[in-house]
């Protein structure tokens, strides 16, 4: 600020200062956020392509990436709400209220299975928008009111299937109207030359440019990242944060009741108790991807990646032939380590080098 | 570095003209008075300095003209309308931008994000239609540039920036989409003497410029450098309200001290 009394207006602008400089691509790609991740699941792959010999072929790569899709779908609304700031631990089991609802409707109503898919759409939006007003007008970290609605909606699936249907599964539900329209839409398998693919992992895809896009190239990204980093000041700027926050949380109910709408037209049943346990594999991806804990840092490529890695291990272990029993415990090993290594990535590229 | 003020600054603004006048302006929050009785009138081309102990009702005298508690006794009259601001974004939609000491800008935040934050370029008018990112990076880097904050790296995040620029940041960004009023939040409580400096230049430049400036501090040594008009809060009353001219910065300083009150503690620590 120095040079401030020099620069009289008419002298016009310096023209290049002398303290400006151009990044080398080194520093550029350490300040993404998911460079981290990137680095790890390129480490991971070779490990696998070497200790896992079935690993090395399409078909693998591509049951991988269905498998990575399941979490992904839904990881990427986490992502996008841990960037702004929230949590969501409902988002689990709301993938499976989604689907109850759908096939309880329907099936005990006899309509359409459209009729269903829509009305639970509607409700998952609602819990979605529940759960971001609450936390926005009784100002309760979205933790906890988070997992109040997780313990609510984990009851009401198997009080209300046991009630309707007798069991803790729900009728199957192929034969019905609206069937082949819903499979084809969420859960049908196409096939590119020899090998088949998965239309979530098309989906999959598909939302994560989405969300790409939205987040770096739109007003509303720009939000999202403000209302994460500092609600206040976004507030003092004009930002409708209450706005923003809650529709990151019916943004994850969406995902969820997505990826509901999978599962059911994957199995045709489901079963009531479900989807417990996936609110914090949602997460791990989300934090794996290089999202900040805190908020206001992270993107939806990361997210994907990190719900890669999630994929990759969790098929490859069978792959290598390991017992899949230690799954977990290799997932708590590879958070810790991506939150070490997106640690030591974030200093090296704030402390930039640069003269 | 007055370049960015003078070319965005509304050039309908005359020497003098009232833009925000409260009468008898009054805050509870539930059983308790936080402000009663506030007179204050901001006028294009002059910087009133608001001063204050912790406590004595600046921040809720902030919060209501910038639109974030209502008011709940007297008038507020913004260009000589009566107004009741439910959101900061009405108060920004009458041109009445705020600057707070410890918000000013989102720190993880890209430079030109945070410039651009809650008034983006975009390309349509859909909610999830592009922004104008090249554009918007051109003029955040231009307009920084002509008021001598270089950075690095616009798209670094402004964090790295130095308190007082952030500072300088946010008050351009405010005069530059169309700020008629500025309130300035203890600009230079978290800053050293030449950081300070360079805050206080950027307030007598948008003074200058015809904007109305609340400058709200606890430091009558800043607030006397660049204030037309002073009021002192105690217990969300006004205790002081003069011009410069009626006034001296040692009255405003033994006021701000404690006045008499400092007499009574002295005596009373006598040895």
């Amino acid at each position: 600020m120095s040079t401030t009394s020099a620069q009289r207006p008419g002298l016009g602008a310096p023209a290049e200062a002398d303290n400006r400089v151009q990044l080398g691509v080194m520093n550029r790609l350490l300040g993404r956020p998911e460079i981290g991740a990137l680095v790890a699941a390129i480490v991971i792959g070779i490990f696998f392509l070497i200790v896992a010999p079935s690993f090395r072929s399409a078909d693998s790569l591509l049951t991988v990436l269905y498998q990575s899709s399941t979490i992904g779908i839904v990881a990427v609304g986490v992502g996008m709400l841990m960037i702004g700031g929230e949590f969501d631990l409902s988002a689990g089991v709301m993938v499976t209220s989604a689907g109850l609802a759908n096939a309880m409707l329907s099936y005990e109503l006899g309509v359409n299975l459209w009729v269903g898919a829509l009305v639970s759409l509607v409700g998952a939006l609602a819990i979605g928008f529940l759960n971001g007003y609450l936390v926005m007008k009784t100002g309760i970290a979205s933790f906890l009111i988070t997992l109040g609605s997780f313990f609510v909606l984990q009851g009401v699936n198997l009080g209300l299937t046991k009630i309707i249907t007798g069991s803790v599964s729900t009728p199957n539900i192929n034969r019905m109207d609206g069937y082949d329209s819903l499979s084809w839409i969420f859960a049908h398998n196409f096939e590119i030359g020899s090998v088949r693919i998965s239309i979530t992992v098309l989906w999959w895809f598909i939302f994560v440019a989405l969300a790409t896009w939205v987040l770096s190239r739109t007003k509303i990204g720009n939000w999202i990242y403000a209302v994460g980093g500092s609600a206040d000041s976004a507030r003092a700027v004009g930002v409708p944060v209450l706005k923003v926050k809650v529709g990151l949380f019916m943004t994850v109910s969406f995902l969820g009741w997505f990826m509901g709408m999978h599962t059911l037209y994957r199995f045709n049943t489901l079963q009531a108790g479900n989807g417990v346990g996936n609110e914090f594999l949602y997460i791990i991806a989300a934090v794996v991807g290089g999202t900040l804990l805190t908020g206001g840092y992270g993107n939806a490529i990361g997210v994907a990646i990190g719900s890669f890695i999630f994929g990759m291990t969790n098929l490859c272990i069978v792959y290598a032939g390991w017992d899949p029993n230690w799954f977990r415990a290799f997932l708590g090993i590879m958070l810790l380590l991506a939150v070490l290594v997106n640690l030591y990535v974030k200093k090296l590229s704030t402390l930039r080098k640069v003269g | 570095m007055t370049d960015t003020l003078s070319e965005h600054a509304d050039p309908d603004l005359s020497q003098g003209e009232a833009l925000v006048e409260m009468t008898d302006v009054g805050k509870s929050y539930g059983a308790i008075r936080a402000l009663r009785g506030i007179n204050l009138t901001v006028r294009a081309g002059e910087v009133t300095g608001v001063l204050g102990d912790n406590g004595a009702g600046k921040s809720t005298l902030i919060k209501i003209i910038s639109g974030l508690h209502p008011h709940n006794e007297g008038s507020l009259k913004v260009d000589g309308k009566e107004v009741h601001f439910s959101s900061p974004r009405e108060a920004l939609d009458h041109g009445i931008a705020t600057v707070y000491q410890d918000l000013a800008v989102v720190g993880l935040m890209e430079v030109w994000r945070n410039f651009f934050l809650g008034s983006e370029m975009t390309k349509g008018r859909l909610p999830f239609s592009g922004m104008k990112v090249k554009e918007m990076k051109r003029i955040a880097d231009e307009e920084l540039r002509k008021m001598g904050i270089v950075v690095k790296d616009i798209d670094q995040p402004i964090g790295e920036l130095s308190g007082g620029q952030r500072q300088c940041v946010a008050i351009a960004r405010a005069v530059y989409f169309g700020a008629r009023v500025l309130i300035l939040d203890e600009p230079t409580a978290a800053l050293g003497v030449k950081q300070s400096g360079v805050v206080l230049k950027y307030t007598a430049a948008a003074r200058d410029a015809g904007l109305g400036v609340v400058f709200i501090t606890h430091n009558p040594h800043h607030a006397y450098l660049v204030g037309d008009h002073f009021v002192i809060l105690k217990l969300g009353r006004a205790v002081l309200d003069k011009r410069r001219s009626d006034v001296t910065l040692d009255e405003l300083t033994r006021q701000m001290a404690g006045g008499d009150e400092l007499a009574e503690l002295s005596h009373e620590l006598q040895r």
